[in-house]
């Protein structure tokens, strides 16, 4: 299933999987699904989530609590896809679960679930050879961090390796909701776009409507994690698929007034 | 893994072992480190103003002590201390602080940030920043923190900022991430003084030539002394910092045993120890490639060791590499044979060792007896005990010593 964003902008919805449970995680996706994302990003819990801000943090935590596992994410990525063929599903993960499942019988059993791409948070280019050519293997698509620091020649090397969409940070720092977006975000777009046809997405502090529509007016599609994970986080688990939906759903309000 | 064996090439690497692997954020930041470190390296102005500060402030070159009365007492190999204990800050850490402190000045960052556990590295990180005039953060685990109040009191007095981590195991891995969430959103103004041969190229290749003036030194010395090389160098290896430091030098003398000696904790099973290379697998933890402590699904594991700077789920990546290809050797000392060896070190010359050290002095007590009088024995003492003063009273009352 090719990634593609019919909204604009379209909508990346990240979860932590196994957080609270699988069970719930199914749920709150396809309802995320239902309500407008183009494309779900199921996190792999991991024990030292670098990368990410508090909110991730405890998300992580709990589910690795639980026992999920890499495995467990994959089974439910196959679930999603028998249950919503033209959805875009993407694995989000740290390195170490992937290597220590093996790198090659990861992206097997990728393609086998109906994945459509991969982000790994710690995996740069000049890294990704091997990583590269097992993903191209099995028709996973690399997607890749591109961050305000990128100087111009490595958003380069960034785009020529993409495919699906290229993640743009929108300010330093790690996951987390914000009060409003940094101008960093619109600069690297805009940098970016010299070097690729590919749809842009911004992430890091996407939170509220508000920044959604923003980010509209400058790229193809918002990430929106934390702000997902903490309405989870603050919701019974019966309540959080409506919740999400409920979420998503205003996020779209604003721009459907305004057409 | 053939990710490790085609990837060889790529700078940073040791064998198979190192490289990069962070968020794209940070890419920029290590960059610009590599190359401030190069030049810096071939600036003879950086050198001598170091060499000044490891001389006139830290108290270089240390000494190496026979200590004949524990040589005695075992009857076996001669035994040499080098002593790393009596400089500045009581640890070996000071040589890395000074040399990144230097560098980060040039680099024209005046806030530093960095992570401890046994708060050896956070009290020189602090003490160089006082020093240099620089803002300092140190990120340090609640459990380390409570095991080594004193040394939180002492960056403290220095003027840093010491924050304590929560999350996960409370402990030195806790500390780093929460470092590293720093660096991530501070990274244009802030130098992340990372304390041992870990992380992403370039700090672990970086780190270890600030330490390399230990093996420098000890290697001219024990040839004054003695006349020839010595049968083995012994250090204790958390990340690894003073061992590599204590072999680099003698990596070439191929009949110079290296000899590392890992947290054996107070059992074999998973989360009970700290021993990489005896319950690890290669993985990525925080930036590199090396042997990590996991479970079957790659998350890391727990971690336990009497002495807080050894209690870390992976090693440095030039480690991981010396151990495969068998030029060192690596062993475990249990929490038990370092508090012993600390006692025996303490009654029979008078020198306390930090608990980290005292893993190494431990396999020193196990090994000299076996070996023929001719022999020699170099341990690095790479820092001392004062700080371990509430945690040994704890320990050593239990066992009535």
């Amino acid at each position: 299933m090719p990634i593609q964003f019919a909204g604009k902008p379209g909508l990346v919805a990240y979860l932590t999987a196994g957080d609270p449970d699988l069970k719930t995680t199914r749920a709150i996706a396809l309802a995320a699904i239902d309500a407008g994302a183009d494309v779900i990003e199921l996190g792999v819990p991991f024990s030292d989530p670098l990368a990410d801000g508090p909110v991730i943090q405890r998300a992580s935590e709990r589910a690795v609590a639980r026992g999920t596992s890499l495995a467990h994410v994959l089974a439910l990525a196959k679930d999603l896809r028998a249950a919503r063929p033209e959805s875009g599903l993407v694995i989000f993960s740290y390195f170490n679960p992937i290597l220590r499942f093996g790198l090659e019988k990861f992206c097997a059993a990728a393609e086998a679930a109906g994945v459509d791409g991969v982000l790994v948070t710690d995996m740069i280019v000049e890294e990704a050879a091997d990583y590269l050519a097992a993903l191209e293997r099995h028709h996973l698509a690399p997607i890749f961090l591109a961050a305000p620091t990128s100087p111009d020649d490595r958003l380069e090397r960034i785009a020529a390796v993409s495919k699906g969409f290229v993640y743009a940070i929108s300010r330093i720092g790690i996951t987390g909701t914000q009060q409003s977006l940094a101008s960093d975000a619109k600069s690297l777009v805009k940098r970016l776009r010299q070097y690729t046809d590919l749809p842009i997405a911004v992430g890091f502090g996407v939170s509220n409507a508000e920044h959604f529509a923003a980010v509209g007016q400058f790229a193809d599609a918002a990430v929106i994690g934390s702000a997902l994970v903490a309405i989870i986080e603050k919701s019974a688990p019966a309540e959080a698929p409506n919740s999400i939906a409920r979420f998503i759903q205003g996020l779209y309000a604003p721009a459907l007034q305004a057409r | 893994m053939s990710t490790a064996e085609t990837i060889s090439q790529v700078a940073g690497r040791f064998g198979p072992y190192g490289g990069r692997y962070v968020p794209e954020t940070l890419v920029a930041a290590l960059d610009e480190l590599e190359r401030a470190y190069a030049e810096a390296q071939a600036d003879p102005t950086f050198h001598a103003r170091l060499d000044s500060l490891l001389r006139d402030y830290a108290g270089r070159p240390t000494p190496l002590y026979f200590a004949e009365r524990l040589t005695g007492s075992l009857g076996g190999a001669k035994i040499y201390l080098k002593r790393e204990d009596l400089l500045h800050t009581g640890a070996h850490k000071i040589n890395n602080c000074l040399g990144q402190g230097l560098l980060a000045q040039r680099m024209g960052k005046h806030r530093i940030i960095a992570e401890t556990g046994a708060g050896q590295h956070g009290v020189a990180t602090a003490t160089v920043c006082a020093l240099l005039g620089m803002e300092c953060v140190v990120y340090m685990g609640e459990e380390d923190m409570r095991r080594q109040e004193l040394n939180v009191y002492r960056m403290r007095l220095l003027g840093a900022e010491v924050r304590g981590v929560s999350s996960g195991s409370k402990t030195l891995k806790d500390a780093i991430n929460e470092a590293m969430r720093d660096w991530v959103t501070n990274v244009r103004t802030t130098h992340y003084l990372l304390g041992s041969v870990l992380g992403a190229h370039p700090y672990p290749a970086m780190v270890r030539d600030f330490h390399r003036v230990i093996s420098r030194e000890a290697r001219q010395q024990i040839q004054e002394k003695e006349g020839r090389l010595p049968t083995a160098i012994i250090a204790c290896v958390g990340g690894g910092s003073n061992a590599i430091g204590a072999f680099y030098e003698f990596i070439p003398d191929k009949n110079v045993r290296l000899i590392g000696v890992e947290a054996g904790g107070r059992g074999t099973k998973l989360g009970e120890h700290a021993a990489r290379f005896q319950g690890g697998a290669p993985g990525v933890l925080q930036g590199t490639y090396s042997y990590v402590l996991q479970d079957d699904n790659g998350q890391i594991a727990l971690t336990h060791s009497v002495s807080a700077g050894l209690d870390y789920a992976s090693i440095g990546p030039e480690h991981a590499a010396l151990h495969d290809t068998g030029r060192a050797e690596y062993v475990s000392a249990t929490d038990e044979a370092a508090l012993d060896a600390t006692v025996k070190l303490a009654r029979t010359e008078g020198i306390l060792p930090a608990l980290e050290s005292a893993h190494a002095v431990a396999e020193c007590i196990r090994l000299a007896p076996t070996l023929p009088r001719h022999d020699i024995l170099v341990v690095n003492l790479s820092g001392r005990g004062d700080k371990d003063m509430g945690i040994l009273s704890r320990e050593l009352n239990l066992k009535g010593a």
